[in-house]
């Protein structure tokens, strides 16, 4: 297993392997998406105090898990980057980066209108609103530094650096409900209570997660094979996988 | 020489340095006065309005002038070669960055906390609440010197590092900005302070004894 992780450091097996994974996963995004969407917008019962405007939580709640999610993934990426100087590392945790950045925006923008037909506001400064809005400046922050040098190896590094500093803030998101009682809810789903929500509507919930996180997988199998074909296009195996010749 | 002579020297340099150099710590100090003072002109001298978001005022004023100085933390010996030799030495890196950012301190915002009374009178704000202003200021400067030596070893070698140096520590200086305010606004109507004055030495501990190392492998980083 492990000889498995290390193997996927080497770009061109990096590059095989997400050959064969990223069109299946993207198949399965498909799948699980249209069918979560069509459980969630659809199927599921209404909300007895919401009614229909609910529904946007099946897009506003796993984008706003996928937000904190691909940020933990960028910070464990730096760090493998950081202490065994793995490139591959460097180039997930960089192409990471806008992918989050769209899901921490898709997740403030839905939950902006989601807030006014609800709280009867567009925004409110609580502790979530704004410890997500500072993760979303904490992305842009990190994509800032990586262009910023001229050197890319040196780029990366130091953005690594600066992606460990600012994962601190992923815990005050997720606890900032508990800690602080304003506008939003708290959390209705729990890994080890019981959720305060009906299957039929958590399930379509969870399936959504499930298809935003193989979306993630799939975008970034692909930004990172085309990174790759970019980063290795003097090596013998590229020009051969591209042009087919045997030099 | 020793570990505790060496950090006792770089911190007697940078004083020094300072000191000669009047610039690097009377500028920020006006820009916080000068700052603090376009807060009225634009939003209007009303008393009631200034004595409710004074303290606000004077902490975003605080973060800004402690943003500005930091640009000049390891630039200036960056360009003339000096950094390079800190980064040489056999001390540990992040002791030795702990007595520039204790410097850094000392220069810009020490004078900060100081004149932060003077500011308070302009804004309205009542006396009971210098005692907390200063400490939180005191507390919340030396948090922010910290994190912000982090950006600042960060964008040390980039062209043009100002401004990207204000986007990447501004979002980590938002905790301390909100402790901070909110103790000085929760003394000014009588209530405890107790809870936010001990999150900010809470989070001044853990900048202590985290920030020096991310400075030091930033410095790594950017110094190559």
């Amino acid at each position: 297993m492990y000889l498995w992780v290390h193997k996927l450091g080497s770009p061109r097996y990096f590059y095989s392997f997400a050959r064969v994974v990223a069109p299946l996963l993207a198949v399965f995004c498909a799948v699980t998406m249209v069918w979560g969407l069509y459980q969630g917008l659809v199927v599921a019962p209404t909300d007895y105090q919401q009614g229909e405007s609910y529904r946007i939580m099946y897009v506003h709640v796993p984008a706003a898990w996928m937000s904190m999610f691909i940020y933990v993934v960028m910070a464990f990426a730096s760090a493998i980057s950081l202490i065994w100087h793995i490139k591959l590392a460097d180039l997930i945790a960089q192409k990471s980066a806008p992918i989050g950045a769209t899901f921490t925006f898709l997740a403030l923008a839905t939950g902006s209108l989601w807030g006014k037909p609800m709280w009867g506001t567009w925004w409110v400064w609580d502790a979530r609103l704004t410890s997500e809005l500072v993760l979303l400046f904490l992305y842009l922050g990190y994509m800032a530094l990586h262009e910023a040098y001229d050197n890319p190896s040196t780029g990366a590094k130091a953005a690594a650096i600066l992606a460990l500093v600012g994962v601190v803030n992923i815990p005050i998101i997720h606890f900032s409900v508990e800690w602080w009682h304003t506008l939003h809810q708290s959390a209705s789903v729990s890994k080890l209570g019981k959720p305060s929500m009906p299957s039929s509507m958590l399930v379509p919930l969870l399936v959504m997660a499930v298809s935003f996180k193989a979306f993630y997988g799939t975008v970034l199998l692909w930004s990172v094979q085309a990174k790759v074909l970019e980063r290795e296009y003097r090596s013998k195996w590229v020009r051969e996988l591209l042009l087919g010749a045997k030099t | 020489m020793s570990l505790g002579t060496a950090f006792w020297r770089l911190l007697r340099r940078d004083l020094l340095l300072a000191v000669r150099r009047g610039n690097e710590w009377i500028n920020p100090l006006v820009f916080f006065v000068i700052v603090v003072s376009l807060f009225p002109l634009g939003i209007g001298p009303g008393a009631k309005t200034l004595q409710l978001i004074g303290p606000g005022i004077v902490w975003v004023s605080a973060l800004l002038a402690t943003l500005l100085a930091l640009d000049g933390l390891f630039r200036s010996d960056h360009q003339d070669g000096a950094l390079e030799l800190i980064l040489l030495s056999p001390h540990p890196l992040s002791v030795l960055v702990l007595a520039k950012v204790l410097a850094h301190w000392l220069i810009t915002g020490l004078p900060l906390v100081l004149l932060s009374p003077l500011l308070g009178v302009l804004l309205h704000q009542d006396a009971k609440v210098f005692g907390v202003l200063m400490a939180t200021l005191a507390l919340g400067t030396a948090t922010l010197s910290l994190i912000g030596a982090i950006g600042a070893a960060l964008t040390v070698g980039v062209r043009r590092g100002g401004v990207l140096l204000s986007l990447l520590v501004l979002p980590l200086y938002v905790p301390v900005l909100i402790f901070g305010s909110n103790a000085v606004a929760s003394a000014g109507m009588g209530l405890a302070v107790e809870g936010q004055l001990s999150l900010m030495g809470g989070g001044l501990f853990l900048a202590l004894a985290l920030a020096p190392v991310a400075t030091a492998a930033a410095l790594r980083v950017s110094v190559e």
